[in-house]
């Protein structure tokens, strides 16, 4: 105890002296992932301030696509989401492994997050919080919903919702017995795919209530009882979880979808060195916990679930057994071009009658 | 000496206007224009052509799309001026001084809070679980929840709800200006109320009926909140597929061609509006 | 054809929330004849006109056209049309349409509308304008536009609602002959209101004074000119001089009054009801007065007077010449002869004015 004391003031001592002067954070991130508390403590240690922009991995990236990589100074898209991106329009710069305190990550993630956004041989994000998709279920009502394509079962017919949005496409996909990112270097085989999981997301459409768009309109609809089974995010359910015990997050028997958010550096940030500031201060466990308490996914941290509370902790072992984790499916980097067939994909579902 | 300096005057009034126009209006559809005639041909390699404009007219998912939005949005505009006449005429013609404001303010006031907040009225009074499904339940008309979200009638109602002001203001101004002893006339001259309102009140209020659909087409056409949030999971949007185009999919070449194709179709709907109404733009808008 | 007069009004009163404007007014219009109604802005002569074209229900009273009661009738049921006072034409329909209203309100078929339309249109002296605009046509012309709108209806009544007001001076004067030669056209019995007295007294067969809601006087315009039935009347209608007086004595044939201002003067005795003390308002007509250069040229009229010129106002065959009495220092206008004599007369010169006692008008009370 007295010996982690001790080295997180050599830390914030290597901080002040890192960062002579101070400057202005401009963060695009998630909803969550810059808790107040943290952002008060952070500014008082470093002298930095933070400007907090919440958005989406598409509203990210087309907020650095219109202004090439300008605006903000540190970004948090998911890891699939990086290499493709930077491939097309260049909105990145390269992280300098010299400014991040390595370990402070768990060796296997920053790992598994740099071989996934490399580009031309340079390595561009840095895992922060993840997390996964898969059912969130109204058990009360709708206990015999346990994959994906169950949800176009009769039993829970006109009370389903899920997005219209490529995770719906992949999770149909392993539901039905497919490996689509087995494919995903293989466009002919990819659209194989697509058109299955299109006949089977047409034939589903009269079962759904509506597409949700929002994370608050999927959880009104789950929370008033109108939809009992959806496909949603794992925070979600746990969210619903604690005022409803019957609402739960359900993992897969195909597996829940497993997303990893990054830290990335935009190409014409301004302020890198505020921004390498706050990686090493976010990734400290006890930081770590306080995201994960605001955020309710796990983070990327060494010992960053010590001081997450006990509650989510429950909900999350709950949700997961060890052959469920081991089943999470994570998202290799998306090819370019590929969301163009999706996208087809999902306008034809949306139109079909 | 004053010659200049009434010129200098002149200038300064006009570079705001010209401002506006030029960095608002014409600069980004320059823009815009340029990004919708590259087309994509690998990566960060574009080449001049009008494909995304003939992906528009071969694909039949964006024109029905397109078809779906603007039949919507003509019958939303006509939805709005049955019910904003009356209202229009009543304010105009039967009301006076205090009633008069106090009314009028009574359309504005749903305007004092954003169009979004709005919505969620509707999405509360609506949905399965909402107001009006609990009410027909507790009469006893329903004898389960009823839904009436998530569907085009949920969108025609948001659409109508949103516009209405938009044509209640053009119309009880010209209704206004209508000399009430033209209406004595028709009367005293043997006309029954409906030929009065179809021979002497309708073309009076012509241009006020052109500019307020022209109005409220225009912004049904370009509503995105109201689709998006009241519509069902058939219910695509015009908007909602240039956003997607932008955000979802990264393909600004197409949704930039979309716009385009947006702005030129809707212009033409508006000229065939008016030609068919034998009004000219600057007898509505002008005045 | 019945005989019975093709409007009636028995005792009408209209009442708003504050004052009444239509006070227990009763009269009748024979078939055929021109009505005016004349009063001051606010006496109650558009609404009287608007009860009986349907637009206001009276308070009380009864409504009889063609010796049918016409309350509870509304206004595209009677059988009477009504000249607007801005006209109301309707500007976005051209004269042919205008004119044609009515009858296609009454289904009547389109080849005879036209036919109908370009008669009517030929009658007013319009013919062929009906491809026409409203805003091609000159004041005088929409006027009879607008009279050949209701005229082709052919209605028992055409009510006027103060049609010449927005017509300039030369035109107004013009319509006024031009109006008396429509009626006398097509025969209708018109009713008009107006508060020019000129109007009413140059076209109508009969006029009704209006003042407070109350009917003052009907008659010929002769009657109303020369005979007024009370003060109001003889005030209201053209030019007098009025004094406010005192009867001072009486005889079988004869008032002595003083005036205020000092000045004695003889009037008929049976001009009013009037005894030794009373107060009385008596009206002398401008031309009434007969001037003379000396006092011997005076004959026969008993009321002599001499006074200063002070003020000549010249206006053709109307001039006046403003006099102050000698002895009263009261003004008293005179119109100056036609013929042309005392046109030298200028401003300070002396001259004698003299007046018959069956000239002036006499009425009981003091004028305030």
């Amino acid at each position: 105890m007295k010996k982690t004391a001790i080295s997180s003031v050599i830390i914030a001592t290597a901080f002040v002296a890192q960062s002579a002067h101070s400057e202005t954070l401009r963060l695009l991130t998630w909803g969550g992932y810059a808790p107040d508390e943290v952002i008060a403590k952070f500014e008082e240690e470093t002298g930095h301030t933070v400007e907090v922009t919440t958005s989406n991995n598409e509203e990210m990236i087309a907020k650095l696509r219109a202004t090439n990589g300008g605006g903000f100074d540190l970004a948090q898209p998911s890891q699939d989401r990086i290499a493709s991106a930077q491939e097309e329009f260049g909105i990145y710069k390269p992280i300098d492994m010299s400014k991040v305190q390595a370990d402070l990550f768990i060796p296997s993630m920053l790992s598994a997050t740099a071989a996934n956004s490399t580009f031309d041989g340079e390595v561009y994000g840095l895992p922060h919080v993840w997390g996964t998709s898969g059912l969130v279920v109204n058990t009360a009502e709708a206990g015999d919903i346990k994959d994906y394509a169950d949800l176009c079962d009769a039993s829970v017919s006109g009370k389903v919702s899920y997005r219209l949005k490529r995770p719906t496409l992949i999770g149909f996909a392993y539901s039905m017995g497919l490996d689509p990112f087995a494919a995903y270097g293989d466009t002919d085989a990819y659209q194989g795919i697509l058109d299955q999981v299109e006949a089977k997301l047409t034939e589903c459409k009269p079962n759904v209530k509506t597409y949700w768009e929002g994370g608050d309109e999927i959880k009104n609809l789950l929370r008033s009882g109108e939809v009992v089974a959806s496909m949603a995010w794992d925070t979600g359910g746990w969210q619903l979880n604690a005022d409803n015990p019957d609402i739960t997050f359900v993992a897969p028997e195909a597996g829940a979808l497993g997303w990893i958010d990054t830290f990335v550096l935009p190409a014409r940030g301004r302020a890198d060195d505020a921004a390498y500031d706050w990686i090493n201060f976010v990734m400290r466990p006890e930081v770590a916990a306080m995201i994960t308490n605001t955020a309710g996914n796990f983070t990327a941290a060494v010992d960053g679930d010590a001081g997450v509370n006990a509650d989510l902790k429950a909900r999350y072992q709950g949700s997961f057994d060890q052959q469920a984790i081991d089943n999470i499916k994570w998202y290799p980097p998306v090819p370019a071009g590929l969301e163009t067939l999706e996208g087809a994909t999902l306008d034809r579902v949306n139109a079909a009658n | 000496m004053s010659r200049d300096a009434s010129k200098l005057g002149f200038y300064l009034l006009l570079a705001p206007l010209l401002l506006w126009l030029v960095l608002l209006i014409i600069l980004p559809h320059i823009g815009l224009f340029v990004v919708s005639v590259s087309e994509k041909v690998g990566v960060r390699e574009y080449e001049i052509g009008l494909g995304n404009y003939a992906a528009f007219f071969t694909e039949p998912l964006y024109w029905r799309t397109f078809a779906r939005t603007a039949i919507m949005s003509i019958l939303a505009t006509g939805l709005t001026l049955i019910l904003g006449f009356p209202i229009a005429y009543y304010i105009a013609k039967l009301t006076k001084g205090r009633t008069k404001t106090t009314l009028f303010l009574m359309c504005m006031i749903p305007f004092w809070v954003s169009e979004l907040v709005r919505t969620y009225g509707w999405m509360i009074l609506l949905r399965e679980s909402g107001v009006f499904s609990s009410f027909l339940q507790y009469v006893g008309l329903a004898s389960g929840p009823v839904e009436m979200l998530y569907n085009d009638a949920a969108i025609m109602v948001g659409l109508v709800y949103t516009s209405i002001l938009f044509m209640v203001v053009p119309l009880v101004t010209t209704l206004d200006s209508l000399d009430d002893s033209l209406i004595e006339a028709g009367y005293d001259l043997g006309g029954s109320s409906f030929s009065i309102l179809r021979e002497i009140v309708i073309p009076h209020a012509m241009p006020g009926i052109v500019s307020g659909c022209i109005v409220v087409f225009m912004l049904s056409l370009g509503n995105y909140l109201t689709p998006i949030l009241l519509g069902g999971k058939d219910s695509l949007w015009f908007t909602g597929m240039i956003y997607t185009q932008f955000i979802t999919r990264f393909n600004w070449e197409l949704g930039s061609a979309f716009g385009f194709l947006l702005l030129a179709l809707s212009s033409v709907l508006v000229f065939v509006g008016l030609k068919l109404s034998r009004q000219s733009l600057s007898g509505t808008m002008g005045r | 054809m019945t005989d019975a007069p093709d409007l009636v009004c028995r005792d009408l009163v209209k009442e708003f929330d504050q004052f009444r404007a239509v006070d227990h007014v009763s009269f009748e219009v024979p078939q055929g004849s021109f009505f005016s109604i004349l009063g001051p802005s606010g006496c109650g002569k558009t609404t009287l006109l608007r009860m009986i074209a349907g637009f206001q229900a009276p308070s009380d009273g009864e409504l009889l056209i063609k010796g049918k009661s016409m309350i509870g009738v509304p206004p595209n049921k009677r059988p009477v049309s009504m000249v607007f006072q801005h006209l109301a034409l309707f500007p976005t329909m051209n004269i042919g349409d205008n004119v044609g209203f009515g009858l296609r309100q009454r289904g009547v078929n389109r080849t005879d509308i036209k036919k109908r339309v370009e008669e009517v249109l030929a009658r007013v002296g319009l013919p062929g304008t009906s491809g026409r605009r409203v805003d091609q046509l000159s004041g005088g012309q929409r006027q009879r536009v607008a009279i050949a709108r209701c005229m082709i209806l052919e209605p028992d009544l055409l009510l006027l609602d103060e049609p010449l007001g927005a017509l300039d001076l030369k035109l107004r004067e013009h319509m006024k002959l031009e109006l008396k030669a429509l009626q006398h056209e097509f025969g209708t019995t018109f009713v008009y209101i107006t508060h020019d007295q000129s109007e009413a007294l140059v076209m109508s067969d009969n006029v009704a004074v209006m003042n407070h809601g109350r009917f003052e006087q009907i008659g010929s315009p002769h009657d109303i000119y020369y005979k007024p039935a009370t003060a109001f009347v003889a005030g209201f209608v053209g030019d007098a001089n009025r004094f406010s007086a005192r009867v001072k004595g009486s005889s079988e044939e004869s008032l002595i009054l003083e005036t205020e201002a000092g000045s004695t003067m003889e009037v008929e005795a049976k001009m009013a009801d009037l005894n030794v003390g009373q107060h009385a308002q008596v009206f002398l007509r401008p031309e009434a007065i007969e001037l003379a250069k000396s006092k011997e040229q005076i004959t026969g009229n008993s009321n002599v007077t001499s006074g200063t010129v002070t003020s000549v106002l010249f206006n053709g065959a109307n001039s006046m010449v403003a006099l102050r009495e000698t002895g009263s220092g009261a003004t008293l206008n005179v119109a100056l002869p036609q013929t042309g004599a005392f046109s030298d007369l200028s401003e300070g010169d002396e001259i004698f004015a003299s007046w018959h006692p069956t000239k002036a008008r006499c009425y009981p009370g003091d004028g305030a």
